[in-house]
């Protein structure tokens, strides 16, 4: 039953660096919602435990600052990945899908929810306007696909 | 030879997750190597960025530096913040729940990097495909390891969370104390599986061990040499992450100095810049620059302290000390057996941490005398971590300094880089080898290089080949 569907969100960035914090600020809005069936993670960055977290849930989303996406955001599905870049620390999204399907066999849906940010490269607790901006309509639309909990009518 | 007439080769990621990083080869006329450079741009605005600011906010401040280490951040601006407000002496709760902490990152961390990024070279070899030799490949060869990775990452992170608080703004550790204690149902929900990570460590342990031992050919000259090696230390000489004086040792390991209050830190180590670099290097002032560098981090921990006080850590101490007669060991990949010893050792005192009733007392703060300066250490995963700050008489932050682990560790990275450079470059072309052993040499001392974000669309790796005509002559792209 779609309806019963576990969510995850998880927001991650680095709130200390201006727009790089739109993921958390996502979440920490979602979170204060208290939506049935949806539980609300953010970090600096995804990391490999994350792929245990998602195997959890039916539906992950991944909410995170982009610097080139069309304004105000983008949402789109994403498929598990079978590389990943090894000279970071960090582990992108679909890698995260891909690590929690061969080591728990889990069948989570992916998505991925970008939002368009400006300013990363200076340090500072605050998003820019624009981003600000593009949050709100951000938050406005993961609240109603999360209440339906069935994201295939809005990617038609 | 005049520096304009060498030919450059660059390597340069784009990664802001990393920070801006990248190597120079610089090569003489005959194409052999002259110098490697690892360019590490330190984003150095945090310092101002904190000034101003009340000295309470700051080991919550500081956790925004790095996303890779925030709980080292947070545990040294707690402890530089602790002398501010004159509660250097913490309570047996507080300081054992810190220390319960500081365990937990350097668990978590040092499994991250083993598992994460270290152990494909391990299982497959520097010279496979970039396309298996990562941890999904790891996944799909070898899932039983590639589960206890996450699992033992989960176990780090959620200790992590139940001492500091969220993973983002944690607030655990405060100016004379700690905010919270263990309650018996966390005590009771870590102890269920320390077993497990006793055991998995020891796995670690071993898979270390024996890839070191089987391979010690191609290990002993791989981005090695003498140096130095940095630590801070206990007071009866076991090692000891949290707090100690400072020991430094050469080659041999003789003392260069020992137990410093490394509230004196500045009267031992200077800081050199150098015009390529926007990352310092550090070196003790009593040997100068040219033999005053050291390295810090699991390698140089090992090597500087007598004994590890736990047993089970301290048996492979010292089957890792015999591989050198007892003498410093100064093999660079080496880094990566002692990254496991202390994993195992963290583990063991997180263990003991559990079991012990302090972690539910109720006297969390102290204070004492107010001070207008601090200066504390930490050992941090990739090394020792320094934060040395100012206040004034509103409670307002007028200085900051910190040395970072990775800085501490930058003169051994761009020698470990030309070692490699020298062996294994040949001609003008950057060879999938050439990349993949530079990786290899710096990812063994774990650099963090982050202090930077990660939004999308900024993680590629390019590679660029420039000729002493300042032609690119050769570029690839890493995704």
């Amino acid at each position: 039953m779609k309806e019963k569907r576990k969510v995850l969100l998880i927001g991650f960035g680095n709130p200390g660096r201006l727009d790089d914090g739109l993921g958390p600020a996502l979440a920490e809005k979602i979170e204060a919602l208290n939506i049935p069936e949806v539980a609300v993670d953010s970090n600096y960055q995804l990391t490999v435990e994350d792929a245990a977290y998602v195997a959890e849930n039916d539906i992950v989303i991944f909410a995170d600052a982009s610097v080139n996406c069309k304004e105000p955001f983008i949402f789109s599905r994403i498929d598990p990945k079978k590389d990943i870049s090894f000279t970071t620390h960090s582990i992108d999204p679909g890698s995260v899908l891909g690590l929690s399907r061969d080591l728990f066999h889990a069948e989570t849906e992916g998505y991925i929810l970008g939002i368009r940010g400006y300013d990363f490269n200076e340090f500072g607790e605050h998003l820019s306007k624009k981003a600000e901006e593009n949050l709100c309509q951000a938050v406005d639309f993961i609240v109603t696909a999360l209440q339906k909990k069935d994201f295939s009518e809005i990617l038609k | 030879m005049n520096a304009t007439n060498l030919k450059k080769v660059v390597i340069e990621p784009v990664t802001r997750v990393e920070g801006h990083g990248k190597v120079t080869i610089l090569l003489d006329e005959d194409k052999k190597v002259k110098q490697a450079r690892l360019h590490i741009v330190e984003f150095r605005g945090f310092e101002r960025f904190i000034q101003g600011r009340p000295f309470w906010e700051v080991p919550v401040l500081v956790q925004r530096l790095c996303g890779i280490c925030p709980v080292s951040h947070h545990l040294a601006a707690a402890k530089a913040m602790d002398i501010i407000v004159g509660g250097e002496n913490l309570t047996p709760t507080a300081e054992k729940m810190r220390r319960l902490m500081h365990y937990g990152q350097m668990f978590q961390s040092h499994v991250l990097h083993f598992f994460h990024l270290c152990s494909p070279d391990l299982l497959f070899g520097f010279d496979a495909d970039p396309a298996i030799r990562n941890i999904i490949g790891v996944a799909q060869k070898y899932p039983d390891l590639a589960v206890q990775g996450v699992m033992m990452r989960k176990y780090g992170q959620e200790i992590i969370e139940a001492t500091a608080g969220k993973k983002i703004h944690g607030t655990g550790a405060v100016p004379g104390g700690v905010n919270k204690n263990l309650s018996i149902e966390e005590r009771d929900h870590f102890l269920k599986d320390i077993d497990k990570m006793l055991e998995w460590s020891l796995g670690a342990v071993k898979i270390a061990k024996d890839y070191t031992m089987e391979n010690l050919d191609m290990v002993k000259p791989f981005g090695s040499f003498d140096s130095n090696h940095l630590s801070l230390i206990r007071e009866d000489g076991a090692m000891d992450l949290y707090h100690g004086g400072l020991r430094c040792i050469d080659p041999e390991g003789n003392k260069i100095f020992d137990h410093i209050d490394y509230s004196n830190y500045l009267d031992y180590i200077a800081e050199e810049v150098r015009p390529w670099s926007y990352m310092k290097f550090p070196f003790i002032k009593s040997l100068g620059t040219e033999k005053g560098w050291y390295r810090v981090g699991p390698l140089a921990r090992v090597n500087t302290c007598d004994f590890i006080d736990t047993p089970l850590a301290e048996k492979e101490r010292k089957e890792f000390m015999a591989l050198t007669g007892g003498k410093p060991n100064n093999i660079t990949l080496a880094y990566h057996w002692t990254r496991m010893i202390e994993t195992l050792h963290s583990a063991e005192k997180i263990r003991d941490l559990l079991n012990d009733p302090d972690l539910q007392g109720n006297d969390l703060i102290t204070k004492g005398e107010r001070r207008d300066e601090a200066i504390a250490l930490i050992e941090a995963p990739r090394g020792t971590l320094f934060h040395h700050y100012k206040v004034d008489k509103n409670d307002q932050v007028t200085m900051a300094n910190l040395i970072v682990s990775t800085t501490n560790n930058n003169e051994p990275m761009n020698r470990a880089v030309t070692k490699v450079a020298e062996d294994h470059l040949s001609g003008v072309e950057i060879t999938e080898g050439l990349l993949n052993h530079i990786e290899v040499a710096i990812r063994a001392y774990d650099p963090c290089l982050s202090c930077a974000t990660h939004a999308m669309g900024k993680m590629p790796l390019i590679v660029t080949l420039v000729d002493h005509l300042g032609d690119v002559v050769d570029k690839k792209i890493k995704d």
